[in-house]
């Protein structure tokens, strides 16, 4: 892109803008995004002069994929609109799930409740109070079974978060959909088995990194061969914004993160092409409009550019990076809910814009619990009013081209690669973790964004401005303890109708095997079919593997 | 005069520690001894941890709508310690119906999502009972 010398932004400066200044002042001194960096007041050919559009930016489905990964953007195929859901006992999550197919949902997706992702039953001291309140509860294969009723798996796919024990949970749902005759080499779906990330935002980790790590190698070694269609890992970056990263920082320690899981994979003798394909991408969706629509374009570009020169990946669904998003859980509020759907709408259209695969649309309440069905279904319908009235599905990467939008990009990708050097410096990203880095980059962010929201140079309308008084409440969903005492009990009939001596067998053959580099999964869906519970399972892993305790860092 | 000295908890399984974070870090940057638990705390080892600390204030995080369980034991456990003049508050989401029951048990102060850090730096100052 050349510059035009007549229209220099220097001299713009002083002909045009210094006098307009002198009349009026700006709003501020400075203008920054959401995440702190600063932004310019005007963008002309100048800032892009770097840029070469054939190496750079390219058309859509052409490396680097800047402009997206398929050359017919939405126009081919819509995003897979799919929400996120789960709550109390597997039957009360199957009604849910049938309502959202019903409404027009493509595609499903798994919360699960924290005693299933910190891998505990529910009779643990820990999962106390906890059970069904934040997801589902899936104790064992019979709540799998009862989770996917009336639910095709060979015509649905299926997303599910779950990460510490996503093998076992992953085993039961391939049981299920062995079951119920779906074919293993054509189902499809998605499991998050990203570790990494837990480590670094989240925190629902069981066993230190470098065991965990091997867990996500045999299930990418597992479904190169077993399960071809389904995405073996989901690299998140969601859970590192909403622990209050940078957008930056987002895209870098993720996309880093992917990388060490390939490197990983590569180590443990896996063809680079035979199981990259399978790896997906999931990230925010926040507030600051054109900083994450750059933050999308831009991790395309690097991943496409990572995977053919550092790892030599030459199947072109090695670097086409597919991913996921959700919008900011973060940017919801308490107060005057019904902002939350705007807010929503304006965050689905930033990753609608920067070319999202799937997207998860937040429902107005979730700032005060898990969303009721109606607001769900609104959630819902807003992803549908983009795609099907907004127009912006017509033409692909719209803003392509933008000089702002083009300079964003590469300031994102050169960010991140600084970020890439600082951590293959400390020996890659596992090293980084157990030093620290990247979670106190992310707690210094979430400070200085606290301390910009309170000195009200960061606005959240109706918390620090535009405040009402008499804010009247809306209908929440209140998840009562039935849940907690249905599964306790089911649990302890599971117990007592199972074969003992065959759960016995299959934990005593996975727990020796852990101390072995043979592939886990074979194991451990022996286990699940002899309906060994999630807990069993993690449990005998924790007695060979240990459990990681974090230095808390504030 | 000796600095108020808060213990900042994050009980139950849920790992989402931004709020407990940034809550320990602003007491702290307003002249407060802050004591962060870390993660996954059960209502005795944070009982204990009040104990050991010789804490004015316990602080606990709940995002999880685990706090009608956690809540309920920890004021339990303080008053068997001898440690009820110790001010407990609960940051967090907690759903309005449950904020009289927690009021009820002695739980001094409900912080909901959005509230200025000064609020809570404000109200732990002026409610907190300096023990001796």
């Amino acid at each position: 892109m050349k510059t035009v010398a007549e229209s220099g932004k220097a001299r713009w400066q002083q002909a045009t803008l210094e006098p307009a200044l002198k009349k009026s002042p700006e709003r501020a001194a400075s203008f920054t995004t959401i995440s702190g960096r600063p932004i310019d007041r005007l963008y002309t050919a100048e800032d892009v002069e770097g840029i070469d559009y054939a190496r750079d930016v390219n058309n859509p489905g052409v490396f680097p994929y800047t402009r997206g990964i398929h050359p017919t953007g939405y126009r081919g195929k819509l995003w897979t609109m799919r929400q996120f859901a789960g709550f109390g006992t597997p039957a009360d999550t199957n009604a849910r799930y049938k309502t959202l197919l019903k409404a027009g949902g493509t595609g499903l997706s798994v919360a699960f409740d924290l005693p299933t992702l910190m891998g505990r039953d529910p009779d643990h001291e820990l999962s106390l109070g906890e059970v069904g309140k934040c997801g589902v509860s899936i104790m064992s294969l019979a709540d799998m079974e009862i989770l996917f009723d009336g639910i095709s798996l060979g015509d649905i796919t299926t997303s599910m978060t779950i990460n510490s024990p996503a093998a076992m949970i992953f085993a039961m749902y391939l049981v299920v959909a062995e079951r119920q005759g779906a074919d293993w080499k054509k189902i499809s779906g998605t499991i998050q088995n990203d570790i990494l990330k837990e480590f670094i935002a989240q925190k629902e980790y069981i066993f230190p990194p470098r065991p965990s790590m091997r867990l996500i190698t045999d299930v990418f070694a597992f479904c190169a061969t077993e399960v071809p269609k389904w995405n073996t890992i989901s690299v998140s970056g969601y859970h590192i914004r909403e622990a209050g990263s940078t957008a930056l920082q987002e895209l870098a320690f993720t996309l880093r993160d992917g990388l060490e899981y390939v490197q990983w994979g590569v180590d443990a003798g896996l063809d680079v092409d035979a199981f990259v394909p399978q790896m997906s991408f999931f990230f925010n969706a926040h507030s600051d409009f054109f900083e994450e629509i750059a933050k999308y374009r831009a991790a395309r570009k690097i991943w496409a550019e990572a995977m053919r020169n550092r790892f030599g990946a030459k199947s072109e669904r090695s670097w086409k990076l597919r991913f996921h998003s959700q919008t900011a859980g973060v940017s919801l509020t308490a107060q005057q809910p019904y902002n939350n759907v705007v807010r929503t709408a304006l965050q689905a259209l930033s990753a609608v814009l920067g070319g999202t695969n799937s997207l998860h649309t937040n429902s107005l309440d979730e700032a005060l619990a898990l969303p009721t069905a109606e607001a769900a279904t609104l959630a819902l319908r807003t992803q549908q009013i983009i795609a099907h009235e907004s127009g912006v599905t017509n033409v692909v990467d719209p803003l392509g081209g933008s000089y702002f939008v083009e300079k964003l990009t590469r300031d994102m990708e050169d960010g991140a690669l600084a970020y890439f050097a600082t951590i293959d410096n400390m020996g890659g990203m596992v090293d980084a973790i157990e030093r620290g880095f990247p979670q106190t980059e992310i707690a210094e962010s979430s400070y200085r964004f606290q301390q910009a929201f309170e000195r009200r140079e960061k606005i959240m309308v109706g918390v620090n401005a535009f405040v009402q008084q008499d804010d009247p409440p809306i209908e929440i969903l209140y998840i009562d303890e039935s849940a907690s005492a249905i599964q306790l009990a089911k649990l302890e009939a599971l117990r007592k109708t199972r074969s003992h001596d065959a759960v016995t067998r299959s934990l005593d053959r996975l727990r020796s095997a852990a101390r072995t580099p043979q592939n886990l999964m074979p194991l451990i869906l022996d286990a699940v079919r002899a309906y060994a519970t999630v807990g069993e399972m993690c449990d005998a892993l924790r007695e060979v593997w240990g459990e990681y305790e974090e230095v808390p860092i504030i | 005069m000796r600095k108020l000295r808060v213990v900042i908890a994050k009980p139950g399984l849920d790992g989402h520690d931004r709020g407990a974070k940034v809550i320990a870090r602003a007491l702290r940057d307003a002249g407060m001894e802050v004591i962060y638990t870390g993660l996954r705390q059960t209502p005795e080892m944070i009982a204990s941890a009040a104990l050991q600390e010789d804490a004015d204030c316990i602080g606990l995080s709940i995002l999880s709508g685990a706090h009608n369980h956690i809540a309920p034991r920890l004021m339990e456990l303080l008053k068997e310690k001898g440690l009820d003049d110790v001010l407990v508050v609960i940051g967090g989401i907690i759903p309005d119906v449950d904020i009289p029951k927690l009021k009820a048990i002695g739980v001094k102060g409900i912080f909901l999502p959005g509230t200025p850090m000064q609020d809570i730096i404000e109200f732990i100052s002026g409610n907190v009972r300096t023990r001796v």
